[in-house]
């Protein structure tokens, strides 16, 4: 049988930097969004809980379609990235961190929610008395308490990422070490037939989601019920 | 009630004896042409195509899957031509319909010059290209760089489509400045539709050749009997040149 090629690894390594740099940026990002969502009371919270849960919803293709279009040199995230010399976000790794971020988004900031629904205002309450200032409340509060649910953002978010597909396959432009990851790998180690190839990789990927499964519901007894 | 049921079947008995539908793959570059050839098929023979585009490749593996395509119209000559001798297509059924064209295409009009003098200039940020392992038209694109002498320099430039329909998308899009795409994309009518382009003179490259074949769901249905001798009539013919391929 043959075994996977120079490409093959660089196409895994590329795909485990994009998922850990996406899983790290939307722990920073989704976290206040979380928060936010958990506990206000504003008007928009509808409209923003209905934003940040689009992609669950919308074809990976509709996203890669728009983001296409929007970050091109005719769109208006395009032009602004242009005019700061950043240059264009398609075909770069960058590119790819951005779409995925929005991709991601709701397994990360869905289960941190109601992870901090779930502790209610009353612990915090209680730091308040303590004189605890909010970001002290954060660390030794919240986070200990709503842990399960940032180990299931956490692995939720990486493992969505490490499988995305469509959105890639639109903004990409399958270049090696830089936009071409593991699933356009596979998908084009099966449109040239090299089958032997593309069952390292593919079987590999439905070993890695059972083993990161696995380990979420083992050491998080309750995440599924926290993701839902 | 009755009379419109009678006014039902006299529609129906209107149509040709053996009415039927055909389910055919077809190349993605070839998409643009195959609706017009449908719709005019059907209208000669009220048998009714319905078209899947795709990658070549993928069609392969479905196919090879049990895909219930009946006839194939392939994007080059080697893949319909596996088929047929792993028994998935029926033999002896095999033509070239159309010999596909290359052509290097930017959106932007006069930035492309007529002897595609750009690439050497390099004055440019993104290249596109069908990926050349898969698609006939991206391993063409390659072809022509190394005939030029500028791939290693053009490398690092290039993006990939996952199919030609892609690498004309990210032109189109204006996300490349320019690739390397199908004439039938960019021609209608004996003239470019948009954009600027340089048509490779096809001593640049091995000929684009592209096969159709009769699969062995399709095997003695009349309408995909039908669609295939279709494409080889002087209607289908003149279509299929409209859109810059020769036979």
């Amino acid at each position: 049988m043959l075994l996977p090629d120079s490409q093959d690894w660089s196409a895994i390594w590329l795909t485990l930097k994009l998922a850990s740099t996406v899983t790290v940026l939307l722990l920073i990002l989704g976290t206040p969004l979380a928060w936010w969502l958990a506990r206000t009371h504003s008007r928009l919270r509808g409209a923003v809980s209905a934003l940040v849960s689009m992609p669950l919803v919308l074809p990976p293709t509709v996203l890669g379609f728009y983001l296409l279009l929007v970050l091109g040199p005719h769109g208006p995230v395009g032009q602004l990235t242009q005019a700061l010399g950043i240059g264009l976000l398609p075909f770069t790794f960058t590119g790819l961190v951005v779409a995925s971020t929005f991709y991601s988004l709701p397994f990360v900031v869905q289960p941190i929610q109601n992870a901090i629904e779930a502790i209610g205002p009353r612990p915090l309450e209680v730091a308040a008395t303590l004189r605890a200032r909010p970001w002290d409340t954060f660390w030794s509060v919240v986070v200990p308490l709503a842990r399960p649910g940032f180990l299931t953002a956490a692995v939720l978010g990486f493992a969505h990422t490490v499988g995305e597909f469509g959105v890639v396959l639109m903004i990409g432009g399958n270049i090696p070490g830089v936009t071409r990851v593991i699933s356009v790998q596979i998908f084009d180690r099966v449109e040239a037939l090299e089958y032997a190839q593309a069952h390292w990789l593919a079987g590999g990927m439905v070993a890695f989601s059972f083993a990161v499964l696995l380990l979420l519901y083992t050491l998080n007894p309750d995440a599924r019920r926290k993701a839902a | 009630m009755k009379k419109l049921f009678s006014l039902f079947l006299l529609a129906g008995l209107a149509a040709p004896a053996f009415a039927d539908e055909v389910k055919v793959a077809v190349a993605a570059n070839f998409t643009a042409p195959m609706q017009k050839i449908a719709a005019e098929f059907e209208k000669d023979t009220g048998h009714k195509a319905l078209v899947s585009t795709g990658a070549t490749g993928a069609f392969y593996a479905q196919i090879k899957n049990g895909a219930p395509f009946e006839v194939f119209l392939s994007a080059d000559d080697e893949t319909p031509a596996k088929l047929e001798a792993e028994g998935a297509g029926v033999k002896g059924s095999r033509f070239t319909y159309a010999i596909g064209k290359l052509v290097l295409w930017s959106a932007k009009p006069g930035f492309v010059d007529a002897k595609g003098e750009v690439l050497k200039k390099g004055d440019y940020a993104k290249l596109s290209l069908a990926n050349p392992k898969t698609a006939p038209y991206g391993a063409a694109g390659v072809e022509v760089l190394k005939k030029l002498g500028v791939f290693d320099a053009v490398q690092p430039k290039i993006v990939q489509g996952e199919n030609i329909s892609q690498a004309f998308q990210f032109v189109s899009t204006g996300n490349a400045e320019l690739g390397f795409v199908a004439l039938s994309q960019v021609w209608q009518d004996g003239a470019l539709k948009s954009g600027s382009a340089w048509i490779v003179p096809q001593a640049d490259y091995a000929p684009i050749r592209q096969d159709a074949i009769l699969l062995a769901n399709g095997a003695g249905k009349p309408a995909a009997e039908a669609l295939l001798k279709y494409l080889q009539g002087d209607k289908a013919k003149a279509v299929i040149k409209s859109y810059g391929y020769e036979f």
